[in-house]
């Protein structure tokens, strides 16, 4: 972690005994009492030979609160293309900032990604620092939390929002343990308090059974990952007024312990995530062919396909469609669940959608009780039929 | 290196279903009469050190931080194979958010007898945050890998493995020591034998303490924790519309209906 993690307390007596304890010379006398110096491994001799119990591990390094200032987002992006949710989060950054009266920034870490940056002013942000060098160009933990870390040291922004995509909920905690501040988790939810203007982060726990919500007092900055899809993105402002600040990067002085030897692309690109139809199929349908099914409805109406977790969990398909707290929250205008019984945990992944139309068998499925359409009737008589239907209905049109 | 791999899996112990109720007046969760399990995921994770141990030898340390009962999660584990059991357990641990739960199992494992790979299930199915691995790895100065859903090669201090992003998969080199956090595309766990239940039984668990451990106790528990819970509430159920009955055709109808004003066709 850089710092020593070895600390002196006021209790030290000055005895010395110490001193001779330590394998690495790392404890120097200094007014009478012990103060550990560079050489120190963090190897615990000391701790256990002092008599009075007066050296402790700690990492905690007391912060000033108020040097911190503005709300800043991290724009995750893959070879150059800054990931949708970096928009949503910079949309929501704007809203809490306004409230705090505090600037809006945004940090960007890649190769060749200033177009990226050059976006994210178009769209509000009155900073975004660049971290720009041919050796970012896949991510790598070790060198983005670097990166990210020192950029919060030099900027110290009071909020720092994270996009909880695969990526980001890697990063996000290594970010944060490096900072010593605390993270929540899969955020759906963010405002200010007025009194006491910290960050209210609220987050599903439980499966989706229960809402919690959670300050960070005295850690900064106050870190979240906010889930994909929550917020609407930020639009582009009439006139943009903030600019982008190239820093520096020292590749000598971050960590790079991970290579990326290989990436492949995941065969059916599913974009569940940015649909705004979307035909789910569930452990109802009673067999996998089912999905074939929930494919052609779907490719009649330009839609995409999701799935209930028991369906990945079976193998029927592929874990990128699922939809519910452990895969995507997805937020279509039209939602279709097709042999679904609406358990908690999918609900909190589909349940803002526009409009949700529910087929099943069972009248007491629990997915009836949120949708805005409930149809109670086997899906394998249903579906064929809609499937004309609609087709002759775009013929007609 | 010496023969074979030092690998260890911390474990969490929580509530069988997460169907859970909470105390409207206090906020806190209602814990009492739940069942406790493994964390599923970490069932993954042990699954996984067994397999590494039986092709590269080793030895399988599983560790875990709670109250003293939590020590049954351990023996579930050793009943599957797990070779040791270590149990984290103090008053002054207690409610500790991520960052204080991974700085706490952090500074166990760096006493545990060395490490070569620390392997977590990715996240928990009651706090589901997914956090407490990579924090870890940090405070340990190692690095971490997330989603691993499979690991093809091991030997000379490096690791090849595969870990599933939302676009694709990647295959990466990494140097031992080495953090992942596994799910349920890796393996599938295996059951505990009787054999392994009688070993569990009697298999003795070592206990770790803030007497052992030193930590100042401005980071441990909750005064260690930088977040704080303020509210626990049910969520939001969006209003039912209307749920229809009728012939197949009557139904196909009916959507199509929906469908057409919603303007979607």
């Amino acid at each position: 972690m850089g710092e020593v993690p070895v600390k002196v307390t006021d209790a030290c007596t000055g005895c010395g005994v110490c001193v001779d304890a330590c394998p690495f010379e790392a404890i120097d006398m200094v007014n009478d009492k012990a103060v550990i110096n560079e050489a120190c491994r963090a190897c615990g001799q000391c701790i256990d030979a002092c008599p009075v119990g007066a050296i402790v591990m700690s990492e905690a390094e007391a912060v000033d609160l108020s040097d911190y200032r503005g709300v800043m987002v991290y724009a995750e992006q893959r070879g150059g293309r800054v990931h949708p949710v970096s928009y949503e989060l910079l949309g929501k950054a704007q809203e809490l900032a306004a409230q705090l009266s505090e600037p809006v920034y945004a940090v960007i870490v890649g190769s060749g990604v200033g177009a990226g940056a050059e976006e994210l002013v178009r769209r509000g942000a009155d900073k975004v620092f660049l971290y720009d060098d041919p050796t970012l160009a896949d991510f790598r933990d070790d060198p983005y939390t670097d990166l990210l870390a020192q950029c919060c040291k030099e900027e110290k922004p009071s909020i720092f929002l994270i996009g909880a995509t695969s990526l980001g909920r890697s990063l996000g905690p290594r970010v944060s343990a490096k900072l010593q501040t605390g993270l929540t988790a899969d955020c759906t939810y963010l405002d200010i308090d007025p009194e006491t203007r910290l960050l209210r982060q609220t987050r599903p726990a439980y499966g989706g059974n229960i809402m919690a919500t959670i300050i960070t007092p005295n850690g900064r900055p106050q870190m979240a990952t906010i889930r994909y899809k929550m917020f609407p993105e930020a639009v582009k402002v009439d006139h943009p007024k903030g600019s982008v600040v190239e820093k520096t990067v020292d590749v000598s002085k971050v960590r790079d312990r991970v290579k990326v030897l290989g990436f492949e692309e995941a065969k059916e690109q599913v974009s569940i995530s940015e649909a705004d139809l979307i035909v789910s199929g569930g452990l109802g349908m009673g067999d996998p062919k089912g999905f074939e099914l929930i494919r052609e409805m779907a490719e009649t109406l330009g839609a995409a396909v999701g799935a209930s977790r028991p369906t990945v969990d079976e193998g029927w398909i592929d874990y990128r469609h699922q939809v519910g707290l452990s895969g995507r929250t997805v937020r279509p205008q039209v939602y279709i669940a097709c042999g679904i019984s609406g358990a908690v945990q999918h609900q909190a992944g589909m349940k803002t959608s526009d409009i949700i139309i529910a087929v099943n068998k069972d009248p007491e499925a629990p997915i009836f009780r949120i949708s805005s359409l409930g149809v109670v009737g086997d899906l394998y008589e249903v579906v064929p039929r809609l499937i004309e239907k609609i087709k002759e209905h775009s013929g007609r049109a | 290196m010496s023969e074979g791999l030092n690998i260890v899996v911390p474990i969490k112990q929580v509530p069988e279903t997460t169907e859970v109720q909470f105390d409207e007046e206090t906020g806190r969760l209602i814990r009492e009469g739940v069942a406790a399990i493994i964390n599923p995921f970490d069932e993954f994770a042990i699954e996984e050190a067994l397999r590494i141990k039986e092709k590269h030898g080793g030895v399988v340390k599983v560790i875990t931080m709670g109250p003293p009962w939590a020590a049954d999660a351990l023996r579930d584990a050793i009943s599957m194979g797990a070779d040791e059991g270590w149990l984290a357990t103090d008053r002054a641990f207690a409610g500790a958010d991520t960052w204080a739960t991974s700085l706490t199992l952090a500074r166990c494992i760096e006493r545990m007898g060395g490490y070569d790979l620390v392997i977590c299930g990715l996240k928990t199915t009651d706090g589901d945050t997914g956090q407490t691995g990579p924090e870890m790895a940090e405070h340990m100065d190692i690095p971490h890998v997330c989603y691993v859903s499979e690991i093809t090669e091991i030997g000379d201090g490096r690791v090849v493995l595969k870990r599933n992003m939302d676009e694709g998969v990647e295959t990466l080199e990494a140097p031992l020591p080495l953090l992942i956090t596994v799910g349920k595309d890796i393996n599938q766990p295996r059951l505990a034998t009787l054999r392994g239940r009688l070993k569990a039984k009697k298999a003795e668990i070592k206990e770790i303490t803030n007497n052992d451990l030193k930590m100042d106790p401005n980071e441990i528990g909750l005064d260690g924790s930088f977040t704080r819970v303020v509210k626990l509430f049910e969520p939001e159920v969006p209003e039912a519309g209307e749920v229809v009955e009728g012939t197949p055709d009557e139904l196909a109808e009916a959507i199509l209906a929906k469908l057409q004003e919603c303007k979607v066709i």
